[in-house]
């Protein structure tokens, strides 16, 4: 079965959903949409250095996204400058200086487009393996985090004071960011991986009772996003990761829909006299 | 027995000369005071003066830059702090609030959201709550979890005078029950809970401390709170010789102005003694001599 270009895709894809999920929600409740674009980019600096120093793909992807996010919390403690600016310089630096180093190895010929982009349908069955062992190992992960740092984005000296550490799990947190960076890069690129975090989290917001419904609805979105996305485009014969995205965003504006909130509303205004 | 001082007479937290230092300034200096078991310990003082950061400092978020603070092993605290906004795209109830830093039972959850008086609100999303409301979710969820210590940074903020009797009423039959301490942050300058032991002062450093005045001993307060507010309301009347400015600067009765008022500057009064404040003899800011014009709306220490 997995012979096939394109189920592979599909299981790929639908294995990073999963991760990117519940990772997602806590990008969007903490805030860190631009933290976690800054840290996407500065992946095609982990290709280059990887091109450079022949060091594994996704090592190298992983060790760069590490040492900026923690780069970014240092700067962000004693910096003079605001979050979003000191995010915007690193950002689009760690993202030029990743192009202008592919652009000196003159002997290497990468499929560039590829990496920012995404590239699913040249996924293999080792990719795969990686994609859910990965995958499996960050979800583990975040379980046994999940309290501290659930506890800690409504209000770290909370957990603080009742016992918990917000400082180690926000760090194991970015450290699990930069594996998803790392794993993901290939499927949906280094442009588009935030929004394969974000989406599908903000769309399952609405439906969500409680952080861990909303966790596990933005697993299930994200993995419909994926799915549609790529029958999308091996129908319209589109490219699969912006595919993927636009997907992800039609499900997120027909969440949008006042669908739920007419039926419930619907006896206050018809008896509106009543009250 | 091992222990020569039972577990019931030691301080749950006490702080010697603690300090906090930002940026190169002190934000607090100088802090001393312990609580132990079935104390309530009420922190006042104009904003900017130090109380949250005292609060934080004895519960162990910040670090003392100088001085002591001491905890006892194992301390379990339940902390309401002074702001607290949940981000909408958090769907969070007021149950699953109750378990945000540990698990509880549901008996647990129950009896506290029913003692706080917001069991009919418990599938509630918290952002849908008023500032009362909050405020009563956020304390129920700091005693379901039966703490030794209960830091309460202005609880009563956003309730009305009547919801904010009922809360004190709460606070204390808390007290009552458990036997926990308390550390609570008072919004105002001279109104504070009848049940409190101990009144500390601070204003950068500890101004004074001393008992309140119960409401119901003093007529006048009786006539402007009612029957109702006297059981629960104390009145602690204390006047300083000194205000600080906003760069920092102190301003003493006699009109000099000096860079700190801590002791050793030589500005200070010392006359009047009041008769329900006790003197700290290390403060020696001279808190018992009265600042003209001062009218509990002293300048921010910003």
């Amino acid at each position: 079965m997995l012979d096939d270009f394109f189920i592979r895709a599909l299981v790929a894809g639908i294995g990073i959903a999963m991760v990117a999920g519940p990772l997602g929600c806590f990008v969007i409740w903490r805030r860190m949409a631009y933290f976690g674009d800054t840290m996407a980019h500065s992946a095609l600096l982990g290709v280059a250095l990887s091109l450079l120093m022949d060091l594994n793909l996704m090592v190298s992807v992983f060790i760069v996204a590490s040492v900026v996010s923690v780069l970014l919390l240092f700067l962000q403690k004693r910096g003079a400058l605001s979050t979003d600016a000191v995010l915007g310089i690193l950002s689009h630096s760690a993202l030029s200086i990743g192009l202008v180093i592919v652009a000196f190895m003159t002997w290497v010929r990468i499929d560039l487009v590829g990496f920012l982009f995404g590239d699913i349908l040249a996924v293999s069955r080792a990719d795969i393996d990686i994609v859910w062992g990965g995958g499996i190992l960050v979800i583990f992960a975040l379980v046994y985090l999940w309290r501290p740092l659930l506890a800690s984005t409504v209000n770290p000296e909370l957990a603080e004071a009742e016992g918990l550490q917000p400082e180690r799990a926000r760090f194991f947190f970015m450290l699990l960011m930069a594996l998803v960076i790392a794993i993901a890069m290939k499927i949906v690129g280094i442009l588009l991986i935030t929004s394969l975090l974000i989406i599908p989290a903000a769309t399952a917001r609405r439906f969500a009772s409680s952080p861990e419904v909303m966790a596990v609805y933005a697993s299930l979105i994200g993995a419909v996003a994926v799915a549609g996305g790529l029958f999308g485009s091996l129908h319209w014969d589109t490219p699969s990761g912006p595919s993927i995205v636009v997907a992800a965003m039609v499900l997120f504006v027909l969440s949008l829909l006042p669908v739920g909130r007419r039926i419930e509303s619907a006896p206050h205004s018809s008896h509106g006299g009543d009250h | 027995m091992l222990n020569f001082r039972s577990p019931e007479t030691m301080s749950l937290v006490s702080l010697a000369n603690a300090g906090v230092r930002r940026n190169g300034r002190w934000l607090v200096r100088g802090v001393d005071f312990s609580i132990s078991r079935g104390e309530i310990v009420t922190l006042i003082g104009p904003n900017g003066s130090g109380k949250s950061t005292t609060a934080k400092t004895a519960i162990g978020v910040l670090k003392p830059d100088e001085g002591h603070v001491e905890r006892l092993a194992g301390l379990k605290v339940g902390y309401v702090p002074q702001k607290l906004a949940v981000d909408w795209t958090l769907p969070l109830t007021v149950e699953r609030l109750m378990t945000l830093t540990g698990p509880l039972k549901g008996r647990e959850i129950e009896e506290s959201l029913a003692a706080t008086g917001m069991l009919h609100m418990a599938k509630a999303e918290v952002q849908h709550l008023s500032g009362g409301e909050f405020q009563r979710a956020l304390l129920a969820r700091a005693i379901a979890r039966k703490p030794d210590l209960l830091v309460l940074d202005e609880p009563v903020q956003g309730v009305d005078f009547s919801g904010e009797i009922a809360l004190y009423e709460l606070i204390k039959q808390i007290r009552n029950r458990t036997g926990c301490g308390i550390l609570l942050i008072s919004h105002d300058l001279h109104i504070v809970m009848a049940e409190t032991d101990t009144v500390v002062c601070l204003n950068g450093h500890v101004c004074c401390r001393g008992t309140p005045q119960v409401v119901s001993q003093s007529p006048e307060y009786l006539k402007l709170f009612g029957r109702r507010a006297a059981g629960a309301l104390a009145v602690y009347s204390h006047h300083h010789d000194h205000t600080h400015l906003p760069d920092g600067r102190v301003l003493h009765a006699d009109g000099s102005i000096t860079e700190s008022c801590f002791p050793g500057d030589g500005h200070h009064h010392h006359e009047e003694a009041d008769n329900i404040q006790d003197h700290d003899p290390d403060c020696g800011c001279g808190h018992h001599a009265r600042l003209q014009g001062y009218d509990g709306t002293e300048k921010r220490d910003a």
